[in-house]
């Protein structure tokens, strides 16, 4: 099946497979390999891309799905050498511990600003509910995303 | 984890899903945001020829005001029910429950008529149309019919769609002002209900859909009635098991949901009764 889609801003195409997961799409096909797999059943988070602009669980959707979409990954969040608002913030306040579930986690936490810009704790924490730290470090990171949210990041 | 190979057609019109599922017969999975499908396919606990994706039908996303009644598309995404103004006013019960599904990424994608065509006891929205006394709009080759919530789970993962028939609305009637309370018992933030409650509440009675009580969603029919009959709250909900069917799992024995389920009854029909 050929697919054309844009991913961090380059239209790409390929003749995929239909059952090829968009995660392995982007870190086999494309060698993205800042996302993630961890848990491969919906639940922890660590693939999470922007399908459109929104947060999705690239391991629960078919890379023949995203036809025509606008995917963005954490290699395409940064401008350059600069780093997103929200990854410095999370850099910054130390927002990780082993690391495996931050690109995830900072994909989630950007698609939260944009649905609300100024969270309080509780909603931050909330709006997380998707993305699993195994290390338990989520202070550190819900501080990170209101840090964020306070600079305005989106 | 790898899905099984199959076939995939991709659809933008309702006619064309239909004409893809009279051609594949029941080979043929429908695939709507595929966040209860695309599971079930990477463990191969199903492994259909050929998907047939409708997610580009873009005019079944809609949530509109018909008068009496709100009329949801199948493929509008729970994103868009938990931030819709119109439920808001008329069916609060609904976004609320919505709000419970998942977690933010799986509501960006998962619809509202995937979730129901499902058929999983355990969701959160089945359950809440049985309590919003929900009509499902169906188009099948002979035409469109209309199956009452209460007719359409039939069984465990099993509804009263046929596999050339596709559901394309969801009609819920108005309840501007009525009472209402959805109450989710689980363990971690995004997990399955280990038992739910969606209650509406107007001066004249109450309806109860349970979450996860059977191999369907069940109405909680022993507390209706006892509602409908003066009974008060803790004698009413004190009889919310009657007629349920739990099963026992990691997440609680039979017994435990049977206790969950008075507990929650109670509980929500206390809030959906209480002055606003």
């Amino acid at each position: 099946m050929d697919i054309v889609l844009t991913v961090n801003g380059e239209e790409r195409s390929a003749a995929v497979e239909s059952r090829l997961l968009l995660v392995h799409f982007l870190r086999e096909t494309l060698g993205l390999t800042g996302t993630n797999v961890g848990c491969d059943t919906s639940s922890c988070g660590a693939c999470t891309v922007h399908v459109d602009g929104e947060s999705v669980k690239s391991c629960t959707m078919l890379a023949v799905q995203a036809h025509g979409a606008d995917i963005v990954t954490i290699e395409g969040l940064a401008d350059g050498e600069r780093l997103h608002p929200m990854q410095a913030a999370f850099r910054t306040h130390h927002g990780l511990q082993c690391g495996y579930c931050t690109p995830g986690m900072v994909m989630a936490a950007v698609s939260l600003l944009r649905e609300n810009d100024d969270p309080t704790e509780a909603e931050v924490r909330e709006g997380l509910e998707g993305n699993l730290c195994r290390c338990t470090g989520y202070h550190n990171i819900v501080d990170a995303v209101l840090a964020a949210a306070k600079e305005g990041a989106t | 984890m790898i899905p099984a190979a199959f076939e995939y057609e991709r659809v933008d019109t309702v006619d064309a899903a239909l004409a893809a599922l009279a051609a594949h017969g029941d080979e043929a999975k429908l695939l709507a945001g595929g966040h209860s499908l695309l599971p079930l396919l990477k463990l191969r606990l199903a492994e259909p020829g050929v998907l047939v994706d409708i997610g580009p039908v873009r005019a079944l996303s809609y949530i509109r005001d018909d008068g009496d009644a709100i009329s949801i598309g199948s493929l509008t995404r729970h994103r868009d029910l938990e931030t819709s103004d119109t439920l808001a006013a008329h069916a609060p019960l609904l976004r609320a429950a919505a709000h419970q599904v998942g977690d933010p990424q799986v509501r960006h994608r998962g619809t509202i008529g995937g979730s129901v065509a499902h058929g999983d006891p355990a969701s959160d929205l089945p359950a809440t149309l049985l309590a919003l006394g929900a009509t499902m709009l169906v188009r099948g080759p002979a035409g469109e019919r209309r199956v009452d919530a209460d007719d359409f789970f039939v069984g465990f993962l099993e509804t009263a769609l046929s596999p050339d028939e596709l559901l394309v609305e969801i009609s819920v009637p108005k309840a501007t002002g009525a009472g209402w309370s959805f109450q989710k018992f689980n363990r971690r933030a995004q997990d399955w209900a280990i038992v739910g409650v969606a209650c509406q509440a107007t001066p004249t009675g109450a309806r109860i859909g349970l979450v996860n009580m059977g191999s369907t969603p069940l109405r909680a029919r022993g507390t209706e009635h006892a509602v409908g009959s003066g009974a008060t709250i803790p004698d009413a909900a004190a009889v919310a098991h009657e007629g349920t069917a739990p099963t026992s799992d990691l997440g609680g024995s039979a017994e435990y949901r049977e206790h969950l389920c008075r507990v929650l009854v109670r509980r929500a029909l206390t809030q959906a009764t209480a002055p606003a």
